[in-house]
Parts: structure tokens; C-alpha cells; sequence
């Protein structure tokens, strides 16, 4: 299954299993979604369950939030995650600080094809995960294979929280994998170790998973390091304990991700790493992300900004020559 | 409307303002921190926008709307005790003034960006539509808060799906120091309506039975599956944008003139045009400042809120 049609598989699952999902966004009912992600759902459930609404980002994840003040459990669609830009008030000020004003749960899911790599300009290619990250009140998830965005999304549309979901739109149909049937959970808040190693600690989520392992799998094919893969599956909640754990095995850590460098969610990564577990360490922890940039249009340009097999391969040599 | 109902028009209104002055009160003494935002000439506005509502309808006041609270079941205990900080209070201590929600009585409150409360609103009533509750909400905002691109997208939502929503536009006169003329070239927010194809009315924010008649009619409008409706009340703000505000930017002449349609004397009249007596009127009056002396006597006597509440429920539990 695609990871598309995995995201697609899990929104049928829930919507079938509880009468209080609905979706809401636009250009998502008849016509299936930008992207097609909610393909078919609205001639299943039809159109009070899969809401088109006109382009009104602030309005749609506000009315979901509302929504899910009276036992609903909304979840939205954002065309690009770019466009969050314009619903920003309604989660960081609203949804985020409900269940500690009110006391209430906001139990909304926010999907965000984020991502670049296909060419979209500095506006259909953002990965604006952290700017949610730094509000309190809101979770962060961002799934790297299709299973994961399956069970994953199962669970952020079950959790009382708002949460935002990033889907990074690069994988939605160049990744397969086999994909449980029916009820499938992965808990918010567990790494995942996606390939196991002893040399270097490669941590990792979203969009850069594939390319973490493919330069593990290149490494320990030329017989250079034997690589370790931490996959964060969701940033709040963090499972701080798993990356400790790689940490003090390898003693070498890239931190990887799409989004660009700077107060990225590398920094927290490496604020973190050094504070709980520097005597473990043998080198400074490294970071490697996109250009301090927009993503520009061209793909010779956007080839240069974005992470790659060469410049992620040049990082884990020059922590293994530390 | 009934003298009955201008009975609790006029008890709540008193509640209002009686409360006001308690809040100002305590402020002059530097005894309450954060802003008093007051409704003083605002309160057949929301008095009679709320008590237009059912058993069981829902309201998203703002700020200033006290009156509506009071109409909807919250006691001068509940509001004093939680503008006072103190322990127990509703939103733990979390939030001040009339930021808070209570569900039983279907009261949700705002956050300080009001235009923001819009879309929220809306999807309350989507909540409703969708589980044909019957229900109706009732939201507000005020002229200020009228520019926010987030009431636009509310309101576009709310009149394509044709949702069980009512917008009061509170017409102030001012956005902080801002007058209506430098705020929009239309200063008939009524008419936005027309942009929406829903009805938008505008009515006396001084006068309790327009205020009352107006609402109704655009709650069951609303609740018989018509859609919404925008309501602009024209009121005054006769204090400064909060307490520390001197408002000297508000032209005497003008304050005079909205002085002379006060609407806590206004009902008072329509209640002796109704055959109230003085001595009743007197003591309603005498009542709603007691109520209001008791309640802030009361939540003076409470502790401040633990310190552990200030680590609690970032994410629900």
C-alpha cells in the first residue's frame, strides 16, 4: 500500500468505526482532495461527514475547532501545509490553549501535505512543523512509511489534543509497504529504531526517514559504518528515552531533517542530546537540514537547498573521522 | 416585551453594571489585576441578545458581555471569583475576565483576539446542524473586531452551509481609541449581511425590547433551518477601552448625548410604564448591589489558586 492510500485507509477505518469523525476542507469531498487523500469518502459517507468549504483555512480549522467542542472529532485537510500560514491564530491560540484555559479537549487532527522535493516553489513545499512544536498545547507528528501513517493517524484522530500531521507529500506515492488491514495503532510519542546500529546514531522523521536509511544501507554496504536509524514518528511527544538510548550506544549523532536549519527541530535535538548524555558522547552533535531559504522553484536550485545522499554521506564521514 | 421578562432584563442588567463598578472599584485599589474592561451602556445589548436564547442554545460572549453571562446561569460568585484569581475558580486561575467556558450552561467565552472566536463559533453551530440538536449559537463581536479576516471566514462558512448561527455586531462607537469613521467606510455593519445573502439588521443597542425582538426573530430565523443572521446593537462604550484608559479621545458631547439613553434607566422606564413601582424598582436595585457585595466579599475570603495549577492541563487530561 501507498503511504497515500495508507492515510486514506485509516480516515475510511475511523470514520467507519465512529459516527463522530467527520472531514472537513477544501476541494476534498466529490473530487477526492489535491492530493486524492480522501478519494472515494465522500461517496461513502457522504456530505456531512467529508465537508467542502470555500478557501477559508482559518475559518475551516476554526469551525472544526468548534466542532469538536460538542463531541465531534474533525479533521481537517490543509491543500498544502504552506497554507497553515493563514490558519496559525485558530491553533496556536485557540486549539492550543483550550484544555488549559477551559479544561476542555480539542480533539481536532490537522493534515498537512508538507514537503518539497516536487518542484513547488517557496509555497507548496514548506515543512513548518516547528512552529507548532514551540507551542505548548498542540502535538506534532510526522510519519516516515506508510504504516506508520496509518497508525498514526488512527491515533491523533482518537487523542484528545489538537495534533498536527504532517504528511510529507514526497512519499505519498513513492513509498509501498505492506500496511496491516483493519484496526492498526502506533501510540504518539514512540521512536522507532528504523534500522539497527552501532556507529552512529542517525535521528530522523518524515520526509528525510527514506534517505537516513538509504545512506545507512550504502555505509554498511561498502563496509564503512554500521549505522543506526532513529525514526521520531511525532515530535510532541517526544521520546526523549529511545534517542538517549541510541545516543549512549553509538556515541555519534546526526541530527537530520527537511525543514531548514536554523532553531529547527535540530536544535532542540541537540540541546537535549547534550544536556542528558554528553559524557556519552565522542564527537559534537552534528545537524544537517535544508538552507536557511525559501525553497526555490527551479530543481537544479532546489536540489542545492534540500538535504541529499551526498551531503548527508559527508556529514556521517566527518563524524566518523572525529 | 412582558413586564416578567423586563423583570429579569432589569435584574441582570443591574447584576451587570453593579458588577462593573465592584470591578473598577477594585481596581482603582490596585486589588484585582490585568484589565476591567466594562460594559457600562452595553447592557440591554447583551442582556437582550441572551435572554433571546433557549434551554439548551449556545452563546460565545466576549469580553465585556457580563450581562449575558448573568442571563445564562453564571452567579456573581462564579464571575467574581474568577476576575479575583482566586481558588476554585473556573479556569483555575489560567484566565481572567470573561475568558472562560462552563458547558452546562453552554457558555463558551473568548480568547483576546475576538475575531478569532468567529469561525469557532460557526463550527459550533456546524456541531449542531450536524447532530440536529435544534439548537441555535449566538455569538458576538464588537465593531472593533468586525475588520478581523477571521470573522469573514466564519461568516462565509456559516452562510454556504446555512448553519444555526446569530452574529451581534456591538457597535461601540470605538476600537480602543479608534472611532467608527476611521475603522470603515460603511458605518452600517448590518449591511455586511448583503455580501453573505443572509438578513442583517441593525437595532437601538439601547433599547431592550428592539434588542430582545430583534434576536428572536433571528434565532428562530436561524433554528427553522434558515441560516444566520447578523444583528448590529448601536450602543456606547462609556468607559475607557479598559480602566487604565482615560479616554479622552471620546468627545464629551457624545457621551452626554448616549448618557441621556442610558439603558439601565431606559428599561427602568419601560418597567414603570409597565406599572412597577418605585419602591420595587428601589429594590431590585438594592438587591443586585448586595449580590454583587457578597460575592466579592466571598471570593476575598478564598486563597489564592495552588501553585500546581500553573503546570496542569497544557494537553487535556
Amino acid at each position: 500500500m501507498t503511504y497515500i492510500d495508507a492515510i486514506n485507509d485509516a480516515l475510511q477505518y475511523e470514520m467507519e468505526r465512529d459516527s463522530s469523525v467527520f472531514l472537513i476542507g477544501e476541494d476534498i469531498g466529490a473530487f477526492g482532495g489535491a492530493f486524492k487523500a480522501t478519494k472515494g469518502l465522500y461517496q461513502r459517507f457522504g456530505k456531512d461527514r467529508v465537508i467542502d468549504t470555500p478557501i477559508t483555512e482559518a475559518g475551516l480549522v476554526g469551525a472544526a475547532i468548534g466542532a469538536s467542542l460538542f463531541g465531534y472529532r474533525p479533521v481537517a485537510e490543509m491543500q498544502f501545509s504552506d497554507f497553515i500560514t493563514n490558519a496559525f491564530n485558530q491553533l496556536v491560540t485557540v486549539a492550543a490553549t483550550t484544555a488549559y484555559r477551559w479544561g476542555l479537549p480539542v480533539p481536532i487532527v490537522v493534515r498537512c501535505p508538507s514537503g518539497a522535493g516536487i518542484s513547488g516553489g517557496p509555497f507548496h513545499s514548506r515543512n513548518p512543523e516547528v512552529w507548532f512544536v514551540h507551542q505548548p498545547g498542540l502535538k506534532v507528528v510526522c510519519p516516515g512509511t506508510p504504516e506508520d501513517a496509518k497508525g498514526l493517524l488512527i491515533s491523533s484522530i482518537r487523542d484528545n489534543s489538537p495534533v498536527l500531521f504532517f504528511e510529507h507529500k514526497r512519499l505519498y506515492r513513492s513509498l509501498k509497504s505492506e500496511v496491516p488491514s483493519g484496526e492498526y495503532v502506533v501510540p504518539l510519542g514512540k521512536a522507532k529504531t528504523a534500522r539497527i546500529g552501532k556507529d552512529l546514531s542517525l535521528i530522523t522523521y518524515g520526509g528525510t526517514l527514506p534517505l537516513a536509511v538509504e545512506v545507512a544501507e550504502a555505509f554498511a554496504k561498502e563496509g564503512k559504518a554500521d549505522i543506526e536509524v532513529i525514526d521520531l514518528r511525532s515530535l510532541v511527544p517526544l521520546d526523549l528515552e529511545a534517542i538517549l538510548s541510541s545516543v549512549r550506544k553509538t556515541s555519534r549523532v546526526l541530527v537530520l531533517h527537511e525543514d531548514n536549519l536554523t532553531a529547527g527541530f535540530g536544535a532542540e535535538l541537540v540541546a537535549l542530546i547534550t544536556e542528558h548524555a554528553f559524557e556519552a558522547l565522542d564527537a559534537p552533535v552534528k545537524r544537517l537540514a535544508s538552507f536557511d531559504s525559501p525553497v526555490p522553484f527551479a530543481p537544479d536550485l532546489e536540489r542545492e537547498v534540500l538535504p541529499s545522499v551526498r551531503s548527508v554521506g559527508s556529514a556521517v564521514e566527518e563524524l566518523l573521522d572525529y | 416585551m412582558t413586564k416578567a421578562e423586563l423583570i429579569v432584563a432589569y435584574e441582570n442588567m443591574l447584576l451587570a453594571r453593579e458588577f462593573d463598578h465592584a470591578m473598577i472599584n477594585l481596581y482603582r485599589q490596585s486589588k484585582i489585576v490585568g484589565g476591567v474592561y466594562a460594559q457600562i451602556g452595553n447592557e440591554a445589548s447583551s442582556v437582550g441578545t441572551a435572554m433571546a436564547l433557549q434551554e439548551g442554545d449556545i452563546i460565545f460572549p466576549m469580553h465585556r458581555d457580563n450581562g449575558a453571562h448573568f442571563v445564562r446561569g453564571m452567579t456573581p460568585r462564579e464571575m467574581a471569583i474568577n476576575f479575583l484569581f482566586r481558588r476554585g475558580s473556573i479556569t483555575r486561575g489560567t484566565d481572567g475576565t470573561g475568558h472562560f467556558a462552563d458547558p452546562e450552561k453552554k457558555i463558551y467565552g473568548n480568547v483576546s483576539h475576538l475575531g478569532a472566536m468567529v469561525p469557532v463559533a460557526v463550527g459550533a453551530a456546524l456541531a449542531q446542524k450536524l447532530s440536529k440538536s435544534g439548537f441555535v449559537v449566538l455569538n458576538y463581536i464588537g465593531d472593533g473586531g468586525a475588520s478581523v479576516g477571521e470573522v469573514h471566514e466564519g461568516l462565509m462558512m456559516a452562510s454556504v452551509q446555512q448553519l444555526p448561527f446569530v452574529l451581534v455586531i456591538e457597535n461601540n462607537q470605538y476600537a480602543y481609541s479608534t472611532p467608527v469613521a476611521a475603522q470603515t467606510h460603511n458605518p452600517r455593519f448590518s449591511d455586511r449581511a448583503i455580501g453573505y445573502g443572509i438578513p442583517g439588521v441593525t437595532v437601538d443597542g439601547t433599547d431592550i425590547e428592539a434588542v430582545f425582538s430583534a434576536t428572536s426573530q433571528a434565532i428562530e430565523f436561524a433554528r427553522a433551518g434558515n441560516g444566520p443572521t447578523i444583528i448590529e446593537t448601536t450602543t456606547m462604550r462609556m468607559r475607557g477601552h479598559a480602566e487604565h484608559d482615560p479616554f479622552d479621545y471620546v468627545p464629551k458631547e457624545l457621551l452626554e448625548e448616549w448618557d441621556r439613553k442610558d439603558p439601565v434607566l431606559r428599561t427602568a422606564t419601560l418597567l414603570l410604564n409597565k406599572g412597577a413601582s418605585e419602591s420595587e424598582l428601589t429594590s431590585m436595585q438594592q438587591q443586585a448591589k448586595s449580590e454583587i457585595e457578597e460575592a466579592v466579599a466571598y471570593a476575598n475570603t478564598l486563597p489564592a489558586p495552588d501553585a500546581a495549577e500553573a503546570f496542569k492541563n497544557v494537553f487535556f487530561q
